[in-house]
C-alpha cells in the first residue's frame, strides 16, 4: 500500500483523460444536436432526410459497436484516426442523434400563436428561430441536455476498452499490478459520481441563470 | 479493402450464435430491471425517512456512474468476498441494476399520475396497505409505463455489447473474435452493426404498437 499516492496518481491522469473526452464530445454533440434537430424541421425533404438517416442510425446502433466501427474500420478506408479522436468522434455524434431529438421536440413545444406571431411581422424563418423560437426553447432543452451530458459522461468508459487510458482503463491497470480490486473500482466509481454531481450541479444553475425573467411566461 | 461476402456468410452462423446470448441477456436483464425498479421505487415511497433517503441515494450513484464499471465491479470485486457469478450472471445483475434505476424513475411517475381519489378510495374501504398497492394502485399505474419501460428494455439492448469485457460470449466479441484471427474488420464490425440496427428497426414499430395498445384512456 506504499505506492497508494502514485496509483492514485495514475488514476488522477484517467480522470483528467475522461474529462477531456466529455468536454470534446459534448462540444461536438450540441452542434451535431442543434442542426440536426433543425434539419429535421427544414423545408427541404432532402435535409430532412439526411437529418433522420443520422439520427436513427446513431440511436438505432449501440456506441459500443460505433466507437469499435470508428476506431477499426475507417483506417481501412483511409481514415486514421488516434483513439482521443475515434471516441470523441463516436461519442459525439451518438448523443448528437439522441440531443437532436430534444431540440426537435423543444422547438415543436413552442406554442403555435409563436410561429403565427412571426408569420404577422413577417419575419424571414431564420429571424423567428433565432429570435423568438429558440431562445424559448433552449429552456425546455437544458434538463434533458444535463442527462444526455451525463450520459455521455458514462459512455466514456467504453473508450478504455479501445486502449485510450481513461478512468477506467487505469483501474484496470491499477487492478493488474496491485492486485486489490475493491479499491481502485471503489475510486474511481465515486470520481465519476463527483463528475456526474458537478454536470448537474453545473446545469441546474445554467436553467436558473436561463428563466430569469420568464416567470410567468410559461405554466 | 473490399467487402467479401463469402466471409460474411462463413461468419454469419457464429454472429447468431452470439446473438442469442446478447438477446438472453436483453431478457433476463429487462425482467430483473423491471421487478428491481419496482422495489426501488417503493422503497424510495417508504414511510421512513432514512431508507427513503438511502435508497435515493443508491439509485442516483447508480445512475451516475457507468456501466462498465460497475459490471467490472461485479465481475472482479465479489468473488473476493466469496460470491463468484459467472461472466454471464454478473452481466445480467449489472444490467438489471443500471436499468432498474431508470425504471424506478419511470414507476414513480406512473405511481405519482394515479389520482388522489384512488388512495382515498382505498382508505375508505379499509383497504390494508399491500391490498391497496396490489388491486388498486399497481393495476392503474404500471400499464401507461409500458411503453417507457420498453423503450429503457431496447436501450438496454444496445448496452449488451459491454458484457464483451467481462468475457460473456456475446455478438460483439464473437465479431472481435473472429475479426482477430482473419485480420479483418470490416465484415464483422458492420455486420454487429447491422444486426443491431436491425433490431433497432423492429423495436420501433413493436414500441409504436405498445403504446397505442397502452394509451392512457383517461
Amino acid at each position: 500500500m506504499a505506492d497508494w499516492a502514485g496509483y492514485l496518481g495514475l488514476m488522477l491522469d484517467g480522470a483528467l483523460v475522461t474529462a477531456k473526452l466529455t468536454v470534446l464530445g459534448c462540444a461536438l454533440a450540441l452542434p451535431a444536436a442543434f442542426l440536426a434537430g433543425l434539419g429535421r424541421l427544414s423545408r427541404h425533404s432532402a435535409v430532412r432526410a439526411v437529418s433522420v438517416a443520422y439520427i436513427e442510425f446513431f440511436r438505432g446502433t449501440s456506441i459500443f459497436v460505433q466507437l469499435f466501427w470508428a476506431y477499426f474500420v475507417l483506417p481501412l478506408m483511409g481514415v486514421t484516426l488516434t483513439p482521443l479522436q475515434a471516441g470523441v468522434l463516436a461519442l459525439g455524434l451518438n448523443v448528437g442523434a439522441y440531443g437532436a431529438e430534444v431540440v426537435r421536440a423543444a422547438v415543436q413545444s413552442i406554442g403555435r400563436e409563436q410561429h403565427e406571431a412571426c408569420v404577422a411581422l413577417n419575419l424571414t424563418r431564420w429571424q423567428s428561430l433565432r429570435h423568438v423560437l429558440l431562445p424559448q426553447a433552449a429552456v425546455v432543452m437544458v434538463p434533458t441536455f444535463c442527462n444526455n451530458a451525463i450520459e455521455l459522461l458514462k459512455a466514456t468508459s467504453v473508450v478504455s476498452l479501445i486502449s485510450l487510458s481513461d478512468l477506467t482503463f487505469q483501474a484496470q491497470v491499477v487492478r493488474s499490478q496491485t492486485g486489490s480490486t475493491a479499491l481502485p473500482f471503489l475510486t474511481v466509481l465515486v470520481i465519476y459520481f463527483a463528475y456526474a454531481s458537478l454536470i448537474s450541479f453545473g446545469m441546474k444553475a445554467l436553467e436558473r441563470r436561463m428563466t430569469r425573467g420568464l416567470d410567468g411566461l410559461r405554466t | 479493402m473490399e467487402w467479401d461476402w463469402e466471409f460474411v456468410r462463413e461468419i454469419m452462423p457464429m454472429l447468431l450464435d452470439g446473438l442469442r446470448i446478447t438477446l438472453l441477456a436483453t431478457l433476463l436483464g429487462s425482467i430483473l430491471a423491471g421487478a428491481a425498479g419496482l422495489g426501488f421505487a417503493l422503497l424510495r415511497r417508504s414511510k421512513s425517512r432514512p431508507v427513503a433517503r438511502i435508497t435515493g441515494f443508491v439509485v442516483e450513484f447508480i445512475r451516475g456512474t457507468p456501466l462498465l464499471v460497475q459490471l467490472y465491479f461485479l465481475f472482479y470485486v465479489l468473488p473476493e468476498l466469496g460470491l463468484l457469478l459467472s461472466p454471464l450472471t454478473a452481466g445480467v445483475v449489472g444490467l438489471g441494476l443500471h436499468y432498474a434505476t431508470y425504471a424506478s424513475e419511470v414507476f414513480r411517475a406512473g405511481i405519482d399520475n394515479t389520482p388522489r381519489g384512488q388512495w382515498e378510495a382505498a382508505k375508505a374501504c379499509n383497504l390494508t396497505p399491500y391490498q391497496t398497492w396490489r388491486h388498486i394502485i399497481l393495476p392503474q399505474a404500471i400499464p401507461p409505463m409500458i411503453p417507457a419501460l420498453a423503450n429503457y428494455f431496447v436501450a438496454m439492448f444496445k448496452e449488451t455489447p459491454l458484457l464483451s469485457a467481462i468475457t460473456v460470449i456475446e455478438l460483439m466479441s464473437e465479431a472481435r473474435g473472429v475479426a482477430n484471427s482473419n485480420y479483418r474488420y470490416l465484415e464483422p464490425m458492420t455486420m454487429v452493426g447491422v444486426l443491431f440496427l436491425c433490431i433497432s428497426l423492429i423495436a420501433v414499430p413493436a414500441l409504436h404498437l405498445l403504446e397505442r395498445r397502452f394509451r392512457p384512456t383517461r
